[in-house]
């Protein structure tokens, strides 16, 4: 039996759980602000990153780790093209507030 | 309790908290100073579960490149709070529904009991690095490089898509510079020679 005392995999796993719940309720609540919500997204990358890593240790198997590597590289160049997209919309239209970009709707 | 456990408990309600403020701060400046302080806190979880080389390259890649990137934004923006804070109330009730609504369920998924998987499995004996190395360099050789080259096409992505041309000011065209020929530079004019002047004796 395991000795209480000790950290154990579920904590991690509940810890990722809260935090990927905390921003899909940023997501929810911060609808018109574009630069939060990219910060939602962040942090919802670090939650899923957070049972990745606590997988790869309580296992023993290095892919978990490798593929948190892989999700910082993405979850980079992610944010790098979603904040140049965000510059560039700013100068057109001097405003990131989702509700006023409607320019696609029919 | 051990330290291990009573740190992880301290770093956990940090990281929660931070990530709280996050989602409900009014400056998106803050929002961002908070993003670092849970990645700085998700560092040191990982660090405490000894997965030492994805803590430090956390808060090097993240703290030290991207929330700065992000910052930067957040400050050249010149952007009011108060309209992108409308709809924060009014979707405060449904955003908390969901999130909790979600966390119960994964709670119930996880079933805390049944994962209680005892210690970390130490891997042959080796530094964190090391292991962490030889998978990356052997098994996800292909996927390392095609993560050399996403970060590439970010790279050149973002560049073009902020590039701006501005009229009147004056720019270099290099491909032009560089296809230059020698005709294009200089002209050989042929001129008929004249006599040498006569040397007066």
């Amino acid at each position: 039996m395991i000795d209480a005392g000790q950290i154990t995999l579920a904590h991690f796993i509940v810890l990722g759980a809260v935090l990927f719940c905390i921003s899909v309720a940023g997501i929810f609540i911060n609808r018109k602000n574009l630069i939060v919500l990219l910060m939602a997204i962040e942090l919802m990358l670090l939650a899923v990153n957070i049972n990745f890593v606590a997988f790869s240790r309580y296992l023993g198997d290095a892919a978990g780790q490798v593929f948190v590597f892989f999700i910082l590289t993405v979850a980079a160049a992610e944010s790098a093209i979603g904040l140049a997209i965000l510059v560039t919309l700013f100068r057109n239209r001097a405003t990131i507030n989702v509700g006023e970009i409607d320019e696609l709707k029919g | 309790m051990t330290i291990d456990l009573i740190l992880f408990y301290v770093f956990s309600a940090i990281l929660v908290l931070a990530a709280l403020g996050v989602i409900g701060a009014k400056n998106s400046v803050h929002a961002a100073l908070l993003l670092v302080l849970c990645f700085f806190t998700t560092s040191a979880l990982w660090l405490l579960i000894q997965a030492e080389f994805l803590g430090i390259v956390l808060v090097l890649v993240y703290v030290g490149a991207v929330m700065v990137l992000f910052l930067f934004v957040v400050m050249m923006l010149d952007v009011k709070a108060e309209p992108l804070r409308e709809g924060f109330i009014r979707y405060l009730p449904i955003g908390i529904l969901v999130a909790a609504v979600m966390l119960v369920e994964m709670l119930l998924l996880i079933g805390v009991k049944n994962l209680q998987v005892a210690a970390p499995v130490d891997p042959s004996g080796t530094s964190n690095t090391a292991w962490l190395g030889m998978a990356l360099f052997t098994r996800f050789l292909l996927p390392f490089e095609v993560a050399a080259i996403i970060l590439t096409v970010a790279v050149v992505a973002a560049v073009m898509l902020t590039l701006r041309k501005r009229s009147g000011a004056r720019y270099q065209n290099p491909s032009q510079q560089v296809a230059v020929k020698a005709s294009e530079r200089i002209r050989i004019v042929k001129m008929p020679s004249s006599p040498k002047p006569e040397v007066a004796p």
